[in-house]
């Protein structure tokens, strides 16, 4: 592929990971942009830690904070709702996306809204709230500049912090330039400029402004949002209803539960210090207040979190915190980049947890997409043993179908009953000396008869062939020899 | 079975039997290594804050509104948006009152319904105060009120914010306690680093996305 062209803006299927990720790997301009993106994003975070006692031993504690929130979820989350509610809040509970969606459309048919502007929020993402909320004639418009942007080209975010990295800046010109008839130039400054000219408008006429949450205080009933452009705030201040959606798990027990996960979040995400705006919303606007949403909506969303809460080991999904740092540092996200994996959360933290989202069935190449390096579990904030949750999740790929642990949805979606049969032969083998040693015999004796092709693994190395006599064979003549 | 009954029974199914992890939180964790002699709290945060493009400023309880009229001058700003029933805000209507060729003064006064477009179109300049500051991770404490409303620090391209030099704090769990957070949150609390800015686009820092372009903290050293 040309270094000009377009990164192709397709509904990318998960299903098609492998597929996806070969026509990636041709795509010269994308791991260009993405090698350099992810190359400043490590250096970032490492310079904004360089105290290795006070990086690893936050990290503990950040693990801790969020177990401790998990194990006492339910309590939390009747918590959290109870004192919202006593704020002034409306709060919402979804199973599915679709639930979560009719949740939003009434709220926005009772006030006859006819333009959203979304502020960045994955959850939505994961509701596809802007195809919905469009269907219903109403429009949503992205605003943060990174998701404005490949809205304005059609795609889906390749990053969950940075959800336009994988373009650059002429790519973007040539975006503003078609799509906006504005005039071409590569100036960030620029381009940022005319973001904020068309956006600007959008807040002042927009019905609704839609969130997402980084953190949800159950003690105080404080919604927490971090972000550096000021959208967030403009998006959750200006309309007169704000409906923020998060997912279930989002919860923390305690105010002062921030102060670690804040500093984990924004420094192993772009090795800053702190966003720009760390906004903390409690209520509406009270009585006597003169700005600020009459309204305030929390729509707490499931969708799968519930599965991954019950198995005590994939529970520890829930702790991410969504920081990106195992993307940036994952070799095979940094060569692929997002879309390829066609789901809402790419890289690592995506394949352990799109799975509970969506199912083993639809994203069944997902838990082996990895080369188990170990990059991710290392960097990760909240220390997520992100490769044995992979291993594990493979386990659960190959279940047999009737295996009766049911653990999760799609759960043996790879199961295969001919390798299967081939593992337990192979255990057969290994547990049988006399089998053992006619199967080494025939295998040394026939070694001319090896294919020499055998599938994928015969793409890059060269095919495995017997030695002539078994090792057994040999030491035994040594041995009588002597 | 509502929603929310569903999921609260599936979630305590999961945790059957299973007994809550302690609370082990290192409180000088997020303390120590965020400490700083009373000497270096305000040059630490000017430093960070400068680092992110904000301008900062010592001076005076008395002499700021001065030095204010001086910063509205050369940035050309024809009008500022204050909250005239604060303290600050009255000090610095009396200090404009009855002279001739300053810029205009105009009040938050009104629902903003009654004025969005204003405030949007016509406003370049605010200020407002602030509840303090953070060495640690160089922010103003925001809590905007019924005086100073939400989008003072906001809209206006343009965000001036006064500082007490006294009211600088360590870090945000010192805050946290010392003001003593966790008993009444109000509508809308914020922690402000500088003026808004984005990376979205080739990671190529560029300030003024959406909130102001310009964030000028004047510091009151003697109070
Ligand atoms: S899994 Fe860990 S590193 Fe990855 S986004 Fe979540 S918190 Fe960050």
């Amino acid at each position: 592929m040309n270094s000009q062209a377009r990164i192709p803006a397709v509904e990318l299927s998960s299903r098609d990971l492998k597929h996806n990720a070969h026509n990636a790997l041709g795509d010269a301009q994308l791991r260009g942009n993405m090698r350099k993106a992810m190359d400043s994003l490590m250096a970032k975070r490492l310079a904004s830690m360089p105290d290795e006692y006070e990086r690893e031993h936050l990290r503990e504690m950040g693990n801790h904070v969020r177990a401790r929130a998990l194990s006492r979820l339910p309590e939390l989350l009747e918590r959290l709702e109870a004192n919202l509610t006593r704020n002034g809040v409306k709060v919402h509970w979804a199973e599915t996306t679709e639930e979560a969606n009719r949740i939003v459309l009434e709220i926005a048919e009772r006030h006859q809204a006819k333009q959203v502007i979304k502020g960045k929020s994955m959850v939505s993402e994961e509701m596809e709230m802007n195809h919905f909320l469009e269907r219903h004639g109403i429009e949503a418009l992205e605003s943060d500049m990174g998701e404005y942007i490949i809205q304005l080209d059609h795609e889906k975010p390749t990053h969950i912090i940075m959800p336009a990295i994988h373009k650059n800046a002429r790519q973007v010109a040539d975006l503003f330039h078609d799509r906006l008839g504005e005039p071409y130039t590569e100036d960030v400054d620029a381009l940022i400029q005319t973001g904020r000219r068309v956006l600007r408008k959008k807040f002042l006429e927009a019905d609704i402004g839609v969130s997402g949450v980084n953190f949800a205080v159950a003690e105080t009933g404080t919604l927490l949002l971090v972000e550096n452009e000021g959208n967030g705030r403009m998006s959750t201040t200006v309309p007169p209803v704000h409906i923020a959606v998060t997912g279930i798990e989002k919860v923390v027990e305690n105010l002062r539960d921030v102060v670690p996960l804040l500093s984990l979040l924004t420094r192993s995400a772009l090795g800053q210090g702190i966003t720009t705006y760390v906004n903390m919303i409690s209520g509406p606007r009270k009585a006597d207040e003169l700005d600020g949403p009459q309204e305030v909506h929390l729509v707490l969303l499931d969708n799968g979190r519930s599965q991954a809460f019950a198995d005590g080991e994939l529970r520890q999904t829930l702790n991410c915190i969504r920081c990106g740092a195992c993307m940036n540092h994952c070799p095979v996200y940094t060569r692929i980049g997002g879309q390829a994996y066609g789901t809402v959360y790419p890289g690592p933290i995506g394949k352990i947890i799109s799975p509970h989202l969506m199912g083993l069935e639809n994203t069944p190449d997902h838990p082996s997409a990895s080369s188990l390096c170990g990059a991710c579990g290392e960097v990760c904030p909240v220390k997520i043993p992100i490769p044995s949750l992979l291993r594990r999740l493979r386990e659960e790929n190959v279940k047999a179908p009737d295996d009766p642990h049911k653990v999760m949805r799609g759960q043996g979606s790879k199961y295969s009953p001919r390798e299967r049969l081939l593992w337990k032969g192979w255990r057969l083998l290994n547990r049988s000396p006399w089998l053992y040693r006619v199967f080494g015999f025939f295998a040394t004796r026939l070694r001319g008869l090896t294919p020499s092709n055998l599938g994928p693994w015969t793409q890059n190395h060269s095919a495995p062939k017997p030695a002539a006599r078994s090792l057994h064979e040999l030491a035994r003549e040594h041995l009588e020899g002597k | 079975m509502s929603a929310k009954a569903n999921i609260l029974a599936k979630l305590r199914k999961s945790l059957e039997g299973t007994a809550p992890v302690a609370d082990d939180y290192d409180v000088d964790l997020v303390t120590r290594p965020w400490s700083y002699p009373a000497a270096e709290r305000i040059s630490r945060l000017r430093q960070l804050m400068e680092a992110v493009h904000t301008e900062t400023h010592l001076t005076t309880a008395a002499d700021w509104p001065a030095l204010l009229e001086k910063l509205l001058a050369d940035k050309q700003l024809p009008s500022l948006l204050i909250a005239p029933s604060t303290a600050h805000g009255a000090q610095l209507a009396a200090h404009f009152a009855g002279r001739e060729g300053l810029p205009r003064l105009k009040a938050y006064d009104r629902p903003v319904e009654e004025w969005k477009a204003e405030l949007f179109d016509d406003t370049p300049a605010s200020l407002t105060g602030t509840l303090g500051a953070i060495a640690a991770t160089g922010s103003l404490i925001l809590w905007p009120t019924r005086e100073e409303p939400r989008l003072m620090s906001l809209v206006p391209p343009v965000h001036f914010a006064l500082l007490k030099a006294s009211e600088v704090y360590d870090n945000f769990h010192e805050v946290q306690q010392k003001q003593r957070w966790a008993a009444g949150m109000p509508t809308n609390a914020l922690l402000v680093s500088g003026p808004s800015k984005t990376a979205d686009i080739e990671q190529v820092l560029a300030y003024g996305a959406h909130g102001p372009k310009d964030l000028v903290v004047l510091i009151l050293e003697d109070a």
